[in-house]
């Protein structure tokens, strides 16, 4: 049984999170990066690393394992970032993904490719499009688009705001000029 | 290739009903000014002849009908009114409604136009007693004359979109027209350019409309095109085969008339190749590759300063100039006269002061003034506040200024002037003024400040462009919603701009915007808190002091500080941002001036002036309010723009949070 929004052989990228292998659609996938300095933005949530400089542009960075519910990734000299290319609000966004270390490419037919069992999985299953197998070994194919939907981004950072953080004490002293 | 076309005239149009409105407007205070009529006249006529070129057919015959009646003004035979100038801005808004909705010849707002149509007719038959139907073209000979006109195309008409033959149908609809083509000069099969027009005509023409009426046929096209139009009979042509080699004759005996013809408007077309259209993506493309190499620029400069190789130094320093002067004449291109969202205010103030009953004239200055596109497109709906406030609150009614001695036209005042990198726009208005109890009253009914609490003027003043005040009386569709002036603040603050007010009961009001020119590079001040680097806009800095830990001693935990001896409050960027690490000993405020408040932020460092070349935020950050955008710094990693009226607000929100769950927190016990 194959899954039905795949229906072409398509080329995979894929990378590991921890000691699992994961695989995108290598169609939006523009580059793959050292990781560089990564500037943090205040009140974004944790997966959110922050922002980088991308020959002048500036793109985000999101922490993968984080945003999978996956502990936090420990960077080592694998660790790299997948430039991304994702549609959201009809518009195209870049974003990075942090990954622990990106493999290959290779192509996988649609009978490759089975649907995501529903229990078991340990992961955020709405964001896995498929199960893929290749070498004798399982991958799991990521729903980029659903990753970073602008639902996903907004509702992750409407929960990271406003944790007060001036001690009682201090606050009683009122801003006013 | 006719999308382009259409493009291109709805451009020309959009920038010609612009100038057909200033026109109006002033027209109608100087009803008798010829020069005006002229433009008037001129600008409907173009639309009228390019509309109908492109296929907007509906605008050219409705356009028609307007230009006749200007016709007959400029003949003398109909005075300027209010009313036609009312009728005619109707029918300009008509024309730009079609333009906006129809995508060629479409059918437009078909009501309305008739309506426009039928008050023009009225207005044209009252003054001209003469039985003569409104669409009618005025001066007509009595007596029909018979033209010949020899009329060649360049071989490259086709190449700016013009059809000969729609010439020719628009010549056959003047009278009875004999058109004959030559086709002699088209070349072989072979050899045929396809976009080339080889064909010429020979045309007789027998009508009662003057010669005139022949020259605007071609108007579009006399400098494209050979073209002789010469009477040869004043009796009415009777039809029949036209001679070939007479008009053979005619036109060999014609060539000198010819060029002296088409030397004069050759003339006139030439200044306007001084300038070119260019897409404003195009700048913006500009703009941004010249904000990359200002950046990397500075990264060059970086490193070899810090190698000091000899002989690439003065190399850099030249390359650091360069990119300097290229940035500023970029950016220079993307300056517009503000002058053209003038104009439209004078519209606002025409048809609000109608309205309203009120008596408004308005006079504008240093519309010349140029600033950044962007800064201009996002000023206009500010501007558009301010006026209508002025209008609606500001300027008394004529009888009540007159009862006051003042004269009954009130007067707005719209400048622009430049100041350093700064841009001050001015809305004056010589009205009552404001109300210092009633504004306080309202405040203090609407709950934003204690009814004994002591305020400046300057604080008090700034109330009024707090969310949800108003000291109208009565809700008006103008303005007493209370929804306009904090609009306004928060457009101006969002461009990095400050708003100052002054007023004097009975004068009037005076509202100063200053704006920066640019929005694409900004000076900034560069400062860091551990590890990391924010940029704050220079425009808001008053100035930086030392904060030792004594200091913070002395305040008993209070976030004040004492700068020569007045209290300001102060964020710390260390809290309010959860940055990690011990600060050190000595930290630093930045002085920031706030909505006419003054606050500090604490920093670890200021590291100094900095070229801010704004990048936008992803919008995956949208929700981060505090942050105004990101730069990149000549090590090539990002610094974040603070946004200092954001942070402070949320300051506030999260200070007053913990104070009422610490109020809570101490009844419970």
């Amino acid at each position: 049984m194959s899954v039905t929004k795949i229906t072409q052989v398509r080329p995979y990228l894929t990378f590991k999170l921890g000691d699992e292998v994961f695989a995108q659609d290598v169609g939006q996938v523009r580059e793959v990066l050292e990781v560089p300095a990564i500037t943090k933005v205040p009140h974004a949530p944790d997966f959110m690393c922050g922002v980088i400089n991308l020959r002048g542009n500036v793109v985000p960075v999101v922490d993968l394992r984080l945003m999978l519910g996956m502990s936090k990734s420990q960077p080592t000299i694998d660790t790299c970032i997948v430039v991304t290319e994702v549609m959201s609000e009809g518009e195209t966004m870049v974003l990075g993904t942090l990954v622990d270390a990106v493999q290959e490419v290779f192509e996988l037919e649609p009978e490759q490719i089975e649907p995501v069992p529903r229990l078991g999985m340990k992961l955020r299953t709405e964001f896995i499009q498929g199960m893929g197998k290749h070498n004798e070994h399982f991958l799991i194919i990521l729903d980029i688009d659903k990753i970073f939907s602008p639902d996903e981004l907004e509702l992750f950072q409407e929960t990271a705001e406003f944790s007060p953080i001036v001690e009682p004490a201090e606050a009683a002293v009122a801003v006013q000029g | 290739m006719m999308d382009e076309h259409l493009d291109l005239f709805r451009e020309e149009a959009y920038e010609l009903l612009a100038e057909l409105e200033t026109s109006l407007l002033e027209l109608e205070e100087t009803p008798d000014d010829a020069a005006i009529i002229g433009r008037v006249f001129r600008a409907l006529h173009t639309i009228k002849g390019s509309g109908s070129m492109v296929g907007f057919d509906e605008i050219a015959t409705f356009t028609h009908q307007v230009e006749t009646a200007f016709d007959l003004v400029r003949d003398g035979k109909l005075t300027v009114t209010k009313e036609l100038v009312g009728v005619t801005l109707l029918a300009k808004d008509w024309i730009r409604a079609t333009l906006d909705t129809s995508v060629g010849g479409g059918p437009g707002d078909t009501q309305k136009e008739q309506a426009i149509l039928t008050s023009l007719s009225e207005l044209v038959l009252a003054a001209t007693p003469v039985r003569q139907p409104a669409g009618a073209p005025p001066d007509q000979p009595s007596d029909p004359l018979t033209y010949s006109i020899y009329f060649r195309p360049a071989s490259n008409i086709f190449i700016n979109g013009t059809n000969p033959l729609c010439l020719l149908d628009e010549l056959a609809q003047l009278g009875d027209c004999q058109v004959a083509a030559h086709s002699e000069a088209i070349p072989p099969l072979a050899e045929i350019d396809p976009e080339a027009c080889y064909t010429y005509w020979d045309i007789t023409l027998t009508t009662r409309q003057g010669l005139d009426a022949i020259k605007d046929v071609f108007i579009f096209v006399e400098d494209d095109c050979e073209l002789t139009i010469e009477v040869t009979d004043t009796a009415p042509y009777t039809g029949g085969k036209i001679d070939q080699p007479h008009i053979e004759e005619k036109r060999k005996a014609a060539p000198s008339l010819n060029r002296d013809g088409a030397a004069q408007p050759k003339q006139q077309a030439a200044p306007s190749a001084s300038s070119i259209r260019v897409p404003a993506e195009k700048l913006d493309w500009l703009v941004n590759l010249v904000g990359e190499l200002v950046t990397v620029q500075a990264s060059l400069s970086q490193t070899v300063a810090s190698q000091n190789i000899t002989g690439l130094t003065s190399i850099v320093e030249e390359i650091e100039r360069l990119s300097g002067e290229l940035r500023d004449v970029t950016l220079n291109i993307r300056m517009i006269p503000i002058g053209t969202t003038f104009s439209q205010f004078k519209r606002l103030v025409h048809d609000l002061s109608h309205k309203l009953g009120k008596e408004v004239k308005m006079i504008t200055e240093g519309a010349e003034t140029g600033l950044d596109k962007t800064v201009i497109e996002r000023l206009n709906d500010p501007l558009v506040h301010l006026i209508r406030n002025s209008i609606d609150h500001g300027i008394e009614s004529p009888e009540v200024r007159q009862a006051a001695g003042k004269p009954r036209q009130g007067t707005i005042h719209l400048s622009a002037v430049h100041a350093g990198a700064n841009v001050l726009i001015q809305v004056k208005d010589d009205g009552a003024g404001l109300d210092v109890d009633a504004i306080r009253a309202r405040a203090v009914e609407k709950g934003l400040v204690e009814a004994e609490a002591e305020l400046s003027e300057a604080e008090l003043f700034a109330l009024i462009f707090a969310p949800g005040f108003s000291t109208a009386g009565q809700v008006t569709d103008v303005s007493g919603r209370g929804v306009g002036l904090d609009v306004v603040r928060g457009a101006i603050t969002a461009m990095q701009g400050s708003i100052d007010i002054a007023s004097q009961p009975g004068w009037g009001t005076t509202i100063t915007l200053k704006l920066p020119l640019t929005l694409a590079i900004i000076d900034g001040l560069l400062v860091n808190v551990g590890q990391e680097n924010f940029v704050l806009p220079l425009l808001a800095v008053e100035e930086c002091v030392e904060l030792t830990s004594e200091d913070v001693a002395q305040a008993h935990g209070r976030h004040l500080a004492d700068v020569r001896g007045e209290v300001v409050p102060y964020i710390r960027l260390r809290d309010q941002f959860k940055i990690n690490g011990q600060p050190p000993a000595i930290e630093q405020i930045v002085i920031t001036q706030v909505e006419n408040r003054r606050i500090g932020l604490v920093v670890d460092q200021v590291i100094g002036e900095h070229q801010t070349v704004i990048k936008t935020l992803s919008r995956a950050y949208r929700k981060v309010e505090e942050i105004a955008g990101a730069t990149i710094l000549g090590n090539g990693t990002v610094a974040l723009i603070l946004d200092i009226s954001k942070l402070v607000q949320a300051a506030d929100s999260v200070e007053r949070a913990a104070l009422e769950k610490a109020l809570c927190r101490s009844e419970q016990f």
